[in-house]
């Protein structure tokens, strides 16, 4: 196996008393669709966070694609290929889809200010390539008849798959999904299984997905953590996880 | 076998002149018919206009002309970039003063070098003010919503003191100085010739100047900067976690406006020909609010409409004595014109806010699409 595209090291973020994260340590393969479970305020968003620059922890390491990128800034992150959609939508509500995906590619795209004043040339031609570049997620995500709406107008499940989109349109090296079938119906949700296995299979980009969602999470993740309280509980196989004790107590409790 | 040939897409399918056929063509600003032909017959009427109207009338139009170009400023900041800044004032006094001290007569009273190329103390307005702004810009990135409105109207008081005191600059309080002194190409605009008087050269100029600045900032919004400015605004987190880095565009947003404001200011001291160091005062950050609350957020075409509507007020509310006998032009008598026309700045604002949030950007909107159904009502 090659070496793995994020290592996650012995991280412990807190919040004056409340530690968030207590010492967490894991690693994502190439190819690999990584899952993190755990009850209500496990600490599972804390964790994506801090890989994409919104929080500092404490302690602990983070290499990502063979840099550390502890402490850098958010956008110094996602340069560097680093991806992820929100458990609450966080799209550009007054945006169009088209908008919303091209903001995705915004460290694509590489003309400055003044060549966005005169228009012609530079700047027209970049728009016209990254254009086609976005019509490709559009395609991929089967988003056609949306393209000119503002998306603050989409019901939730299009709105989440936009979301998806704009973070596609980054071409991310790894892709963080938190909770990416939250509140969806069972159609939605198996519309969106179906993208994030596209994902994996067609596009071969890695993921680390946080889900409730204990079907899809069996069926699509080939490993799995599971942290409770900030802690780390298990780590393993879909199979493992599931038939660990402190898995099941952490979920259903302790037997009486 | 031979190669295939690679047929050209035509560039429009007949019976379908309305249906694109390449993203080059929906990527035009003027991107249909009904778009073209209006914005020409609008620009082209204005160039007529010095021949039709009187000169009074041209020089109020050139005066809203030069506050459009303040208004994008203000709206580029606070519209698109979503940073209110109440400081737009400050921005104008340095654009005015620039262009003054640049372009005045080096034996006058105040501070002159007499470099009178509008091109040279127009850019010059521009980029002294958009240094102020680069300035001021670190200051949105540690501040957000009513305190960086607070710290901006900070700017407007300090300027009012300074403008007042720097005797040199500006001739103080109450004195006042020249404005800009206009010469392009060869051609003084600020003095009638034997073709165009010089309300038309300079009503020209206003109108020149507002084509350029229009199209240019209308570049700058539907570009990577211009959506950049729009994701700061609606999520700043989402936003430099897909990789915009938060203090750059801030900054620029703010030079690109100061720099606005500035040409603005000088333009609009051109036309009036006499700077007054207390003009630049809330009020006149007000107006401009104003203008872009009125006009249409985040628009630039609404912007203009903004600046038309907040500068041709007076001229309206100036005939009010005779519908209303009760309201008087004299400023000292209780309820006169002026405090008339302060309340309804007020008074239009909360009204826009409230019932119409997009401005007369919107209303357009709303007549565009009635018509578009016609006769159908939806």
């Amino acid at each position: 196996m090659t070496a793995p595209i994020l290592t996650f090291t012995g991280v412990t973020l807190s919040f004056a008393g409340v530690t968030a994260v207590d010492d967490v340590s894991f690693d994502v393969g190439q190819r690999e669709l990584f899952a993190i479970i755990g009850p209500n305020g496990a600490g599972k968003t804390s964790i994506f966070n801090v890989l994409s620059g919104v929080y500092r922890p404490q302690r602990g390491a983070v290499t990502f694609n063979g840099a550390d990128i502890l402490g850098a800034k958010p956008d110094r992150i996602a340069a560097m290929g680093l991806a992820r959609t929100f458990q609450n939508i966080e799209l550009f509500a007054n945006l169009t889809v088209l908008d919303n995906l091209m903001l995705g590619r915004h460290n694509h795209i590489s003309y400055g200010a003044l060549s966005a004043f005169v228009w012609l040339g530079r700047a027209r031609r970049a728009e016209l390539t990254h254009r086609a570049a976005v019509e490709d997620i559009v395609d991929f995500l089967e988003l056609e008849q949306w393209r000119m709406h503002p998306v603050g107008l989409l019901p939730y499940g299009v709105q989440k798959r936009v979301e998806l989109g704009r973070a596609l349109a980054m071409q991310p090296k790894l892709l963080l999904l938190d909770e990416p079938v939250a509140g969806m119906n069972q159609e939605e949700t198996e519309d969106m299984a179906r993208f994030i296995l596209d994902i994996r299979d067609e596009l071969d980009v890695p993921m680390i997905m946080v889900e409730h969602d204990m079907g899809l999470v069996m069926d699509l993740a080939d490993r799995i953590m599971a942290v409770d309280f900030g802690k780390q509980i298990a780590t393993g196989t879909p199979a493992d996880v599931q038939n660990d004790p402190a898995v099941i107590s952490a979920y259903l409790g302790e037997d009486a | 076998m031979t190669a295939p040939v690679r047929q050209r897409r035509p560039r429009q399918l007949s019976g379908r002149p309305g249906l694109y056929t390449s993203y080059a063509q929906q990527l035009r600003l003027l991107n249909t018919r009904p778009k073209l032909l209006t914005v020409s017959a609008i620009v082209l009427l204005a160039f007529v206009l010095p021949w039709l109207v009187a000169d009074e009338t041209l020089s109020l139009l050139g005066v809203a002309m030069a506050a459009s170009i303040g208004a994008i400023g203000l709206n580029i900041v606070t519209g698109y970039a979503g940073q209110v800044s109440l400081g737009h004032a400050f921005f104008l006094a340095i654009g005015a003063y620039t262009a003054s001290a640049v372009s005045g007569a080096p034996d006058d009273d105040t501070i002159g070098f007499g470099v009178t190329n509008v091109l040279v103390w127009l850019l010059a307005a521009g980029l002294v003010a958009a240094v102020f702004g680069v300035l001021v810009a670190p200051l949105a990135t540690r501040l957000r919503g009513l305190y960086l409105a607070i710290v901006t109207l900070g700017l407007v008081f300090l300027g009012e003191h300074i403008f007042a005191e720097w005797q040199a600059l500006t001739g103080g309080a109450g004195v006042g100085r020249p404005g800009p002194v206009p010469v392009l190409f060869g051609v003084e605009l600020n003095s009638s010739g034997d073709v165009l008087t010089s309300d038309q050269k300079l009503y020209l100029l206003m109108l020149a100047s507002l084509v350029v600045f229009g199209l240019l900032a209308r570049n700058l919004a539907r570009s990577k900067v211009g959506r950049a400015f729009a994701a700061i605004r609606d999520r700043d987190i989402a936003a430099e976690v897909i990789g915009v880095n938060l203090t750059r565009y801030k900054v620029i947003a703010f030079a690109v406006s100061s720099f606005y404001a500035g040409c603005a200011g000088a333009l609009v001291y051109t036309i009036t020909g006499f700077i007054e160091p207390s003009s630049f005062n809330l009020l006149l950050s007000v107006q401009y609010i104003a203008m872009v609350l009125i006009g249409g957020v985040a628009t630039i075409s609404g912007s203009i409409m903004g600046a038309f509507f907040i500068t041709l007020l007076p001229a309206l509310t100036r005939q009010l004595p005779t519908v209303a006998p009760f309201i008087s032009e004299d400023a000292s008598s209780p309820l006169n014109v002026f405090q008339v026309e302060t309340v309804l700045y007020g008074l239009l604002i909360i009204g826009f806010l409230i019932f119409e949030p997009r401005g007369l950007y919107g209303i357009w909107i709303r007549i565009r699409n009635y018509w578009k159904a016609w006769p159908f009502s939806y």
